[in-house]
């Protein structure tokens, strides 16, 4: 019990002090996350959208296939990653294994299912009524388009919230594609903040993990906090 | 301006419009009245672009208009729409009002004065940065008016636009359409299931109904000389009396029951039709007064009910069928009329509308 809270204790020191080893971890935990969200809302957002507004068929079952990837396990996308980048897979001469880039890969494609999904989401839930004022008001087809995106922000907005949640929590990809190294340089390093607080609960570094636990909560919450506010704007 | 050539659509075995054909001219204030589900959204929408016709066809000004798809937006673009229910982007009132404007790539200061045109005929100037969705009902719907008005289109259609708003908006809509129409010559087609509305407003009326137009024509010809039973009815018309055609000393005369009513008719004897008479026109007196000075129809009955109706009541008699007319409560009071009472009831054969049965 003493050791908990002399854990805690010395983790809020070591965050008051910004000491440079979590803050590094921090930083580049929301580095690699954030590009992964971006690089996926860039394909999710307008998938979304084609899925939503077309009309094909199959249309039904892939929108159950996509919701059914919501749950897809961390650490399979992170054997899928792993197989094709490894030396001896199709794309093992890229040499990614082991870097931010493969880990911000293996982001993107995890939260691009959910991310997707909740874009149809969101737009379908855009009143036809505002549809068709659009229409009637003489939009073109994209016109109409950016409108009912726009209509549907904070809905999407809250879509790359939990995109970017997902992302940042995750362990088992970026263990297995990232390798959890904290090599001299910065940008070589594949050390987050999920794989770190992994490495140092197992080395009996409690207080180390738990500070990089609470600045991953932190993070967290302070994304939520700012879509809510935005929402109530 | 708009002709409407035998028209259709279904919805799967549905049928909503089943070969409505009529016209509207330009510059006039057109109602659609009729039952709700009668298919009055579903023709503004066929107008509009936002639904596909089965069969038939929409011309405006003689351009086929679900034709050619290469122009459909210069079509859509002629047009403009205010739906039932009040619909407002998440943006501020000026924004929502200058969605019209950017689309058709108007400049910023063009956009600017507009707006506030707009806003100042619909009353809603102070309004302009308010947050559109935390307006009332009413408000939503004149932002929707100006909306669809300030991009000045040339056909304005407007489905049932005041059905869910208070009284006070209602008179507010009504007095805008009115206005838009006379100061722009917008042409106005409007949908409504309340027939006084369309009395009030449209220069011309169309009855949809059963997938219809049951009749097109003036308020005053729909309301006096409606063209059938249904459209009697529909137009608040109470008394509708089942009858034959019988003629009798050279003037027209119809057996309903075994009862002779005097009326003026188009038809012949034998002929099955329904007449059709208004409350208003219906007299009550009691029977011991009942002298025979009236050149018209005069039939002895039993009162069957009083009901109250705002400051009237509606008294029904049964005379072998039964007729209701339409009494003060002092007349009531000074005739003694209650349940059972036995009185006559006049009304002249002028006031007989007659339609065929079918």
């Amino acid at each position: 019990m003493y050791e908990i809270v002399e854990g805690v204790l010395e983790a809020l020191r070591l965050i008051v002090t910004l000491d440079p080893d979590v803050m590094a971890i921090a930083v580049r935990s929301i580095v690699i996350s954030l590009t992964a969200t971006i690089i996926a809302s860039i394909f999710a957002i307008p998938l979304g959208a084609a899925i939503n507004f077309g009309t094909f068929p199959g249309r039904k079952s892939l929108i159950n296939l996509i919701q059914t990837l919501y749950s897809l396990p961390t650490v399979i996308v992170g054997l899928l990653i792993f197989l094709l980048i490894s030396r001896v897979g199709p794309f093992g001469f890229m040499r990614l294994l082991f870097t931010p880039t493969a880990m911000i890969i293996a982001q993107t494609i995890l939260i691009l299912p959910i991310m997707t999904g909740l874009t149809i989401s969101a737009l379908s839930a855009v009143d036809p009524v505002i549809r068709d004022t659009l229409r009637s008001l003489g939009a073109t087809r994209l016109q109409f388009l950016v409108n009912v995106l726009k209509e549907a922000r904070f809905a999407i907005l809250a879509t790359v919230a939990v995109g970017f949640g997902r992302a940042i929590s995750e362990v088992g990809a970026a263990i297995l594609v990232g390798g959890n190294i904290a090599a001299s340089s910065f940008a070589s390093s594949t050390r987050v903040l999920t794989t770190a607080i992994s490495l140092e609960t197992s080395m009996g570094n409690i207080s180390q993990s738990i500070a990089l636990g609470i600045v991953l909560l932190v993070i967290a919450l302070g994304v939520n906090l700012a879509i809510t506010t935005v929402q109530h704007r | 301006m708009i002709e409407l050539d035998n028209v259709s659509k279904y919805f799967g075995d549905t049928r909503v419009l089943d070969g409505v054909t009529g016209k509207v001219n330009r510059g006039e204030i057109f109602a659609i009245i009729g039952p709700s589900g009668s298919g009055k959204s579903t023709l503004l929408r066929l107008i509009d672009l936002l639904d596909t016709p089965t069969g038939g066809a929409i011309r405006i000004s003689g351009t086929e208009i679900h034709a050619q798809h290469e122009k459909d937006l210069s079509i859509r673009r002629m047009m403009g729409m205010v739906f039932q229910k009040p619909a407002v982007f998440n943006a501020t009132v000026a924004e929502n009002v200058a969605v019209g404007l950017r689309f058709r790539g108007a400049s910023k200061s063009e956009i600017d004065a507009r707006i506030g045109e707009a806003l100042d005929t619909v009353g809603l100037a102070s309004y302009r940065e308010r947050r559109a969705r935390t307006l009332s009902g009413g408000e939503m719907q004149r932002v929707a008016l100006a909306r669809a008005m300030v991009i000045e289109p040339e056909i304005l259609l407007l489905d049932e636009p005041t059905a869910n708003l208070d009284p006070v908006s209602v008179a507010m809509i009504e007095n805008l359409v009115v206005r838009i129409n006379r100061d722009l010559g917008t042409t106005i087609v409007f949908s409504t299931h309340d027939m006084y509305q369309g009395q009030r407003l449209a220069h011309r009326i169309g009855v949809l109904m059963n997938g219809v137009f049951s009749q097109v024509g003036t308020p005053r010809e729909v309301f006096t000389l409606p063209a059938s039973r249904e459209v009697a009815r529909f137009v608040g018309i109470e008394n509708i009396v089942e009858g034959v055609v019988v003629s009798e000393n050279g003037t027209s005369a119809v057996d309903a029951g075994g009862i002779r009513i005097r009326a003026r008719s188009p038809f012949g004897a034998g002929e099955a039709v329904s007449l059709c008479i208004r409350s208003e026109d219906i007299r009550i007196a009691p029977a011991i007064r009942g002298r025979r000075v009236f050149d018209g129809n005069i039939l002895p009955g039993t009162v069957t009910s009083v009901v109250p109706r705002g400051p009237f009541s509606r008294v029904t008699v049964d005379c072998g069928f039964a007729l209701s007319s339409i009494l003060s409560w002092k007349k009531v009071d000074d005739l003694d009329i209650r349940e059972g009472s036995q009185v006559v009831v006049s009304f002249s054969p002028e006031s007989v509308h007659v339609v065929r049965r079918e």
